[in-house]
């Protein structure tokens, strides 16, 4: 048994498939930015999620915080339940806003927090006290109709 | 009476045909029962991936490239309409990473790699290797066939994750050095749009599905390929056509299951 | 014959679908000769030592080889037996993507353990002893037909078989080639003190080396003896058969009925 260049051609061709496969998990996807170990469950219920889905970003000021795992319906308040991963490295006060934004007009919909100024953080397995629901582009206009309805009286 | 030979014609065609895929199956089988000597003897499958995995190489990088800048140029001109370049590293990486990646890889694996292990059973077996190899006492599924299969269903993810990787390249040569997308909205919305797990291991699982199809054809038609030089040919062809329907078949079922929109 | 015999074949019947091939064949291979199983093509001979190799089951009878049933034994036993077997291709059948080295070596190193030196002497030698030291780094398509064949003998006997089998050795060779290998087969046989069988339809050479003759024709044996019985046979068919002659009871004509008909030159009731 000797090493042969036949080996190290097939060495080549294994360390070039492996760094093709780093480089789209970390250049091109995001497993930079998010790790599943170092992360805490938070909830928030919502009355209209709008187009939300699992895997949607969750950000405080722009910044990528975690992201949304799961979207139910809660039977009980008929709200929709959301539950989301947020890296441990950022703590939320008890009183922080979670609402539903799109980004540009026709973009995905993420959550934006908005954090109070409360002393006490939220912790593991808590809810988002105040939240407030995705806007519906047709309600949009509705109340934009019905309002220059209004005016022009 | 024509009708009656018609039917008959397609009623033998049918049975042959269950007949191939019950063959095929058992063939499938056997293979994975003899995959003992593919890895104790690692050497015998570190050739075949030499021949499968890296004499693939340049066609995969070169496809991947060419799909890569085709995807910039056509996506820019789409995005550009509704004001969104900034989403075109989205655009060509979603696409490459969950579809093209995977499906055109398998799809050039299957015409370079494929045919030619085809070929290459169908001559063994032609010139009596095949036999004279039983003959030794020595089972040519395991000592011919699983480390060829082992070495296909290795290298399918790895030549699929460079087709993307080099499309993504590509992508980024077209949108932000010659037409000019800002670098930083190109990468930053690309991270934030493809998921490790939803996008990329899909797209590598896909790939593997797909390497374990084209090998299978390729392998159980070279060793059922009729032993002469049309036969061979022959077989080598089935091998392209069969292994693109199934890329393609399989790719739909795939995508049903993995992207149902949720 | 000798009662000592090393494969017998005994009123052995196969058929492929309902198309009979063998049909009823007694045959008795002593150790240590070199017998020739002769006939034209496509008479049953590769059927039957597909049958003494285990690849085909026989419809009726059985084949012994060393005491055991061919036909009987599972996969282990069969692979074991296979071990002490040698067979030549019709056309070597050498593996085209090795070097005429690890084509010798190829039994040694699947079966046994031995280490890679003695491998290697074994590889020469048996190279040597088919005259062909020195050929092996060379790909099997560098060989030309004589000598690809004469490796294929060599990695027949790489592990010293008791039984080698001949599948038309001499097909497509020049003369020359041909006595090299007629006489590589003599010898190695008495040299190794195995028993062999050649399947061949070449006459001249094969009367030349064998100690006993089977004449198979449409699957059943018509005529054995040593190589004079067989020369001097009245069988017609033998007789045609040794001395190549174009007419005979295997006649020139395609069985087709009378080609004067076609032509016209004679009517249906016969005359011209």
């Amino acid at each position: 048994m000797e090493r042969t260049t036949l080996d190290l051609w097939v060495g080549m061709f294994v360390v070039a498939g492996f760094g093709a496969l780093m480089v789209l998990a970390f250049k091109v996807g995001n497993l930079s930015t998010y790790n599943v170990s170092q992360s805490y469950q938070l909830q928030a219920y919502f009355d209209n999620i709008g187009g939300l889905k699992a895997q949607a970003s969750v950000k405080s000021a722009g910044v990528l915080v975690g992201r949304v795992t799961d979207v139910k319906l809660d039977t009980t308040l008929y709200k929709a339940r959301v539950t989301m991963n947020i890296d441990k490295r950022y703590q939320f006060p008890k009183d922080t806003f979670a609402n539903i934004l799109t980004s540009g007009l026709l973009g995905e919909q993420y959550i934006g927090l908005m954090p109070g100024g409360d002393e006490v953080m939220l912790k593991d397995g808590e809810e988002f006290k105040k939240t407030q629901s995705a806007v519906v582009l047709e309600d949009l206009i509705g109340k934009f109709l019905y309002g220059k309805a209004e005016d022009s009286k | 009476m024509p009708i009656a030979r018609g039917l008959r014609g397609i009623g033998a065609r049918v049975v042959n045909g269950v007949w191939r895929i019950g063959f095929g199956a058992r063939f499938f089988m056997m293979t994975l029962f003899y995959s003992g000597m593919s890895f104790r003897r690692f050497r015998l499958t570190v050739r075949e991936l030499f021949f499968t995995g890296v004499m693939s190489l340049i066609i995969i990088l070169v496809a991947g490239l060419f799909v890569g800048i085709v995807l910039g140029m056509q996506g820019y001109e789409t995005l550009k309409r509704y004001g969104s370049e900034s989403a075109l590293g989205t655009l060509v990486a979603l696409s490459l990473v969950r579809e093209l990646g995977p499906v055109l890889a398998a799809l050039l694996f299957a015409s370079r790699a494929g045919s030619a292990m085809t070929a290459e059973i169908g001559l063994m077996k032609a010139t009596e290797q095949i036999s004279a190899m039983e003959m030794m006492a020595v089972n040519p599924i395991a000592r011919v066939v699983a480390p060829r299969f082992w070495a296909g269903v290795i290298s399918m993810p790895l030549l699929a994750a460079m087709f993307s990787a080099m499309g993504v390249f590509g992508g980024y040569m077209v949108g932000v050095v010659m037409i000019g997308v800002d670098e930083g909205s190109f990468w930053s919305q690309m991270q934030s749009a493809v998921d490790f797990q939803h996008d990329i291991l899909n797209g590598v699982i896909k790939s593997l599905v797909f390497g374990v199809a084209v090998t299978v054809i390729s392998l159980f038609e070279g060793y059922d390929a009729p032993p002469t030089a049309e036969g061979v040919s022959g077989a080598t062809t089935r091998t392209v056509v069969q292994s693109s329907l199934a890329i393609l078949l399989l790719d739909v079922i795939l995508t049903a299951f993995m992207f149902r929109g949720d | 014959m000798l009662s000592e015999a090393l494969v017998e074949i005994r009123d052995v019947n196969f058929a492929y679908d309902s198309r009979p091939i063998l049909k009823g064949i007694n045959m008795s291979f002593p150790k240590g000769r070199l017998i020739a199983i002769m006939g034209l093509s496509g008479c049953g001979k590769t059927t039957l030592l597909r049958h003494i190799g285990g690849v085909l089951k026989p419809t009726k009878g059985y084949v012994k080889v060393d005491g055991q049933v061919i036909h009987e034994l599972d996969q282990d036993g069969l692979y074991r037996m296979r071990r002490k077997m040698g067979m030549l291709f019709q056309f070597g059948a050498l593996f085209t993507d090795m070097t005429v080295f690890d084509n010798v070596a190829f039994q040694m190193r699947e079966h046994t353990d031995l280490p890679e030196e003695i491998i290697r002497d074994l590889v020469m030698m048996k190279l040597h002893a088919v005259g062909l030291y020195g050929t092996q780094n060379l790909m099997p398509a560098e060989l030309s037909g004589g000598m690809a064949r004469r490796v294929a003998l060599a990695r027949t006997i790489a592990l010293d078989p008791m039984l080698i089998m001949y599948d038309e050795p001499f097909a497509g060779l020049d003369p020359i080639s041909l006595t090299v290998v007629g006489q590589l087969i003599r010898r190695l046989n008495d040299a190794l003190g195995a028993t062999s069988i050649v399947v061949t339809h070449d006459v001249q050479e094969s009367l030349k080396i064998v100690d006993y003759i089977y004449f198979v024709s449409d699957g059943a044996i018509i005529a054995e003896g040593t190589a004079d019985d067989i020369r001097a046979s009245g069988e017609a068919f033998v007789h045609q058969f040794v001395y190549g002659e174009m007419d005979g009871p295997i006649p020139f004509h395609y069985p087709a009925g009378d080609f004067n008909l076609d032509l016209g030159v004679k009517d249906q009731r016969g005359a011209a």
